[in-house]
């Protein structure tokens, strides 16, 4: 007997906490861009939860729903050649699954 | 004349014989008609700035509209009559201190409901691939100087969300209509490479 999947998974951060993304290279349908990957930023909202984008390429359901958060990146601490002013900011959509707390 | 001039003859390209060929086999095959692909064009045709540059003025006039777009972009956009399905919408306000701009460095996406099709350059390498790493010389390109006491904001739609940028009134504007204001906010302006048109 195989249990039922879970509506959706809980959601493991709030805003203002430090995470830290997957450096990850898994194949297929993924939306969490390359260069951010291994970075460290802080969760400006969780912006609700939803289907799986990695499952639902593939036609599959996407449940449970995934968390999403809007996180902020400083561009000094992405790109070390970044010419901007140190105050200027990169905001991106993560799944909770590719974030892990950062210190 | 040489033997390949074609004239005005146009051959199809491969996609449009494809869009064509699939399109005429829906038809034939009962799954759509040609009234509602009529429909579908006219709808992606209705949808253009004019929506976006009206919830901003609607914004300058109202505070309290504003403060309910800034909490919840669909329903604001909802408010006004368009209609925002299957995503959500984040407006980023534009203040003396901060300047957004919008990217989706994965793909193309974009607010379609308000703003209609995406220009060009949006979905070109060169925008996705550089207004995430160096914005300020990008914006130049556009004719936007950001002051460096300005921090900008890119805002990468990876995933569920779409973005508006709400810019900052231009000045001596204070007795203008929201038509008038409307008519000041350029699609550029919402998406954050540049600011809206000043009084002239």
């Amino acid at each position: 007997m195989t249990a039922a999947v879970a509506e959706r998974v809980d959601a493991r951060f709030k805003a203002g906490d430090r995470v830290r993304v997957l450096k990850a290279a898994p194949l297929g349908h993924v939306r969490t861009p390359w260069y951010i990957r291994g970075h460290t930023g802080v969760i400006e909202r969780l912006c609700g939860a939803f289907p799986n984008p990695e499952e639902l390429a593939y036609a599959r359901s996407g449940k449970p729903r995934q968390p999403l958060y809007r996180v902020r990146f400083v561009q000094k601490e992405v790109w070390p050649e970044y010419a901007g002013r140190p105050k200027d900011v990169v905001e991106i959509e993560i799944y909770q699954h590719w974030l892990e707390p950062a210190s | 004349m040489s033997d390949k001039d074609l004239g005005t003859y146009q051959p199809l390209t491969y996609y449009q014989m494809m869009e064509v060929s699939l399109r005429e086999l829906l038809v034939e095959k009962g799954v759509i008609t040609e009234t509602e692909v009529e429909q579908a064009m006219g709808e992606i045709r209705a949808r253009n700035p004019e929506r976006g540059a009206k919830m901003v003025a609607r914004a300058w006039l109202d505070p309290e509209y504003k403060g309910r777009m800034l909490a919840d972009g669909s329903k604001a956009a909802e408010e006004l009559g368009f209609e925002v399905p299957g995503l959500r919408l984040i407006v980023v306000e534009n203040t003396p201190a901060v300047h957004n701009v919008i990217v989706c460095t994965l793909c193309s996406c974009y607010p379609r409901m308000l703003l209609g099709l995406p220009p060009e350059w949006y979905k070109s390498r060169n925008y996705r691939s550089r207004v995430v790493r160096e914005p300020r010389a990008v914006l130049e390109e556009f004719g936007t100087r950001i002051p460096d006491e300005v921090a900008i904001r890119v805002h990468d739609s990876t995933a569920d969300m779409r973005y508006l940028v709400l810019p900052m009134r231009p000045a001596d504007t204070g007795n203008f209509s929201e038509a008038q204001l409307a008519a000041l906010v350029t699609r550029d302006s919402l998406i954050g490479v540049s600011l809206p048109n000043r009084h002239r």
